[in-house]
């Protein structure tokens, strides 16, 4: 290879060197528009923020939800909407989606039913909606185990001649796992569909990005392999939805993997159990208060007279009834039947497996014998 | 007949899943052009084309990932962790996601894969190349795990396990691949996947082998014969799922059952099935009963595997605790206890 030919393939991989952005914090446009992406018809943005709206409602339900303890556990992802709803719309219905446990309000973007996104969070066993039927993998606790997952997934579309895509979720905790760094190895060998991106909300749990990386950015991590990578500004929706859906098209084209760094902030805790007071101050959750994906996409939408009063108030309205709904789903007892544990072990359950089930069973029959004497 | 090694075995198996079903995959580490350090895959690539027998990059977790994301996809992935001791990479997706995603999904995502692992000792391995890591699999719901130690149950059960709506673990013994037996493998024996053979049958006790350990019950059982002593030799073929039904009714018979295995003993699967005859059995035993096993250390180096497995010794020496003079077993005689 040339040196000429070297340095255009280098830099064909290397990310911009700051965030692509189309809309500045306070709503106005970018002096210099990127020039590499095209701005989603203003259609799809207004659609994107009546998304945004449900989301963030959806979103602080499930955490007040949790609070009644009504939810085992929440892992909130205020503050990522951009994220959320930009993934979520840059692919297509045949297209998959390997999330992780915090991306329930890409699920709920994705038209999975709230209750049946919350499922396993209220404390059941399973991921509560159909994968096949959805074209949404369970969400995933381990880190970074289920973008190889995704990367299978790429590889048995392009296989079968599908022109599908797989867009795995992680955070930038995700990043450090073996399992991240093996999956775009292999991606780029077999140039398979995927598009990885990464939300960057700057902690894992409690540690900073600072403990987890000396890299310049996450997105610096593509280039090691060979995965076409880019760096945008994650609360910024316009340039989210732009650059996802770019990096959507090159994996359907046959192009191989794109890397996507978004860079926002988790406004919330980890989770209801946390206090993110330990390790991170007040002033820096104010700054990113003034970066707030929602309103900065609403402020650009009136300034170009894309958005009116009326389409405000519609949107809150249809958040509060979504909210109503997940509030009556989750208020709504579930009821587990405690033997169907061994039921999905295997196709068939084992001889010692139904012995168990037996046992329970009658263990169960025992105590509520005991109950009504 | 004609005869043919466990390696010839598991060569025709893969090929004939290749060939009657497109969904089938092969890949791995070395597996395309080389046909895998042990040969297994020899000439698949050349016959079945890049598309369906590759090699991959050198990475455990990710070819177990990857399989599990053709398998969601529709594929039939079957791979090949080079030596048992290297799987130990890929036992977080194994544990996590190969073995539970159809419970996580309640059923409605099932992962047809299987995990060929070369595994135990006996063939002067250096270190990382001969570890018994049968349990590790066995202890883990939601898999199943395959053993064979016949040329024939090789080929058919690596056929079942191919064909298996849930994930297989296919732990093949090394030092048993280039072991020659007479054998058709167009004819199918009649016992189906799940169930225990009785390879030897004996009046006087049980031996419950698997995997590597058959060959070398079978030399003992002959041995004993020669005392006047009938073994019975089981070769459980799965160790999940486990044939408690043949095991049983054959200690119940003999009275006396002993546990062979290669693995180091403590927690392992020869506890399991001593733990399970005991309890089912305990009417019918006329003695305790007995492991025979690898010792509770790492696995040797091949200047001193010797040492460390289970031969014909070991086991006839165990054949003499089994209290058929009525003689307690004075290793764990408590001093004093017995007048």
């Amino acid at each position: 290879m040339s040196v000429k030919s070297l340095r255009q393939t280098v830099q064909g991989l290397l990310p911009s060197l700051s965030p692509v952005r189309f809309v500045a914090e306070d709503g106005t446009p970018v002096a210099r528009r990127p020039a590499d992406y095209t701005e989603p018809p203003v259609e799809a943005l207004r659609k994107a923020w009546r998304r945004m709206v449900l989301g963030r409602r959806f979103d602080a339900q499930a955490t007040a939800l949790t609070k009644q303890g009504r939810l085992a556990v929440y892992p909130s992802s205020r503050g990522q909407e951009a994220c959320q709803i930009g993934a979520v719309l840059a692919l297509r219905p045949a297209d998959w989606l390997f999330p992780t446990y915090r991306d329930s309000v890409a699920l709920v973007t994705r038209d999975i039913d709230p209750v049946e996104v919350l499922t396993l969070l209220r404390g059941d066993w399973h991921c509560g909606y159909d994968p096949a039927a959805t074209r949404v993998a369970p969400q995933c606790t381990p880190l970074a185990t289920q973008v190889l997952h995704a990367t299978g997934m790429a590889e048995s579309l392009r296989r079968k001649g599908e022109d599908g895509v797989a867009m795995a979720l992680v955070g930038d905790g995700a990043t450090s796992e073996g399992d991240f760094h093996e999956a775009l190895n292999f991606a780029a060998v077999f140039r398979a569909p995927v598009v990885f991106f990464v939300q960057n909300n700057k902690y894992a749990i409690s540690v900073p990005l600072a403990r987890q990386t000396a890299a310049p950015a996450l997105a610096y991590k593509g280039i090691g392999y060979g995965v076409r990578s880019e760096q945008v500004d994650g609360n910024d929706l316009v340039a989210v939805l732009a650059v996802l859906s770019a990096a959507v098209e090159h994996a359907r084209a046959g192009n191989g993997p794109v890397l996507v760094e978004a860079h926002t902030y988790r406004m919330d805790a980890h989770t209801n159990a946390d206090d993110a007071t330990r390790y991170r101050e007040d002033d820096e959750v104010a700054r990113w208060r003034a970066a707030d994906p929602v309103d900065r996409l609403e402020t650009y939408l009136r300034s170009r007279g894309a958005l009116t009063d009326e389409d405000r108030a519609a949107a809150r309205e249809e958040a509060e009834e979504l909210a109503a709904r997940v509030r009556a789903g989750m208020n709504a007892d579930s009821v587990l039947d405690p033997l169907e544990l061994f039921d999905h072990v295997y196709a068939e359950p084992t001889p010692q497996l139904r012995e168990q089930r037996a046992q329970l069973a009658a263990e169960l029959a025992e105590t509520t014998q005991a109950q009504e004497d | 007949m004609a005869k043919v090694t466990m390696a010839q075995a598991l060569n025709t198996a893969l090929r004939d899943a290749l060939r009657e079903d497109e969904r089938v995959l092969v890949f791995g580490e070395d597996v395309g052009p080389l046909g895998g350090v042990f040969r297994i895959t020899d000439g698949l690539t050349r016959d079945f084309g890049e598309q369906r027998c590759f090699d991959t990059p050198l990475a455990e977790a990710g070819i177990v990932g990857l399989a599990v994301g053709m398998a969601m996809g529709g594929f039939r992935p079957v791979v090949e962790m080079q030596f048992d001791a290297f799987a130990y990479p890929a036992f977080e997706q194994i544990a996590s996601h190969v073995a539970k995603t159809r419970n996580r999904t309640r059923g409605r995502v099932s992962l047809p894969m299987v995990i060929r692992v070369p595994y135990a000792g006996g063939i002067g391995g250096v270190e990382h190349h001969c570890d018994s890591s049968e349990a590790y699999y066995a202890h883990t719901p939601g898999l199943k795990v395959v053993t064979p130690a016949t040329a024939e149950d090789a080929y058919w059960l690596l056929r079942d396990a191919v064909g298996d709506p849930d994930p297989v673990v296919f732990l093949e013994p090394k030092r048993l691949y280039w072991s020659r037996e007479d054998t058709d493998l167009r004819m199918r024996g009649a016992l189906p996947f799940g169930r225990a053979a009785i390879r030897r049958a004996g009046r006087d006790a049980t031996v419950v082998a698997y995997g590597p350990s058959v060959p070398v019950a079978l030399a003992a059982a002959d041995a004993a014969a020669e005392d006047g002593i009938e073994l019975e030799v089981v070769d459980l073929r799965t160790l999940v799922p486990f044939d408690d039904e043949t095991v049983t009714e054959s200690v119940r018979r003999t009275g006396r059952c002993l546990v062979v295995q290669e693995a180091q003993g403590f927690a392992g699967v020869g506890a399991e099935i001593a733990a399970r005859v005991q309890e089912r059995c305990f009417h019918s035993l006329s003695a305790p009963v007995l492991r025979v096993t690898g010792f509770d250390i790492p696995y040797p180096p091949p200047k001193l595997e010797h040492a460390h497995l289970p031969g014909v010794d070991r086991i006839l020496d165990a054949v003499d605790r089994l209290q058929f003079s009525d003689e307690p077993d004075t290793r764990h005689l408590v001093k004093g206890a017995v007048a």
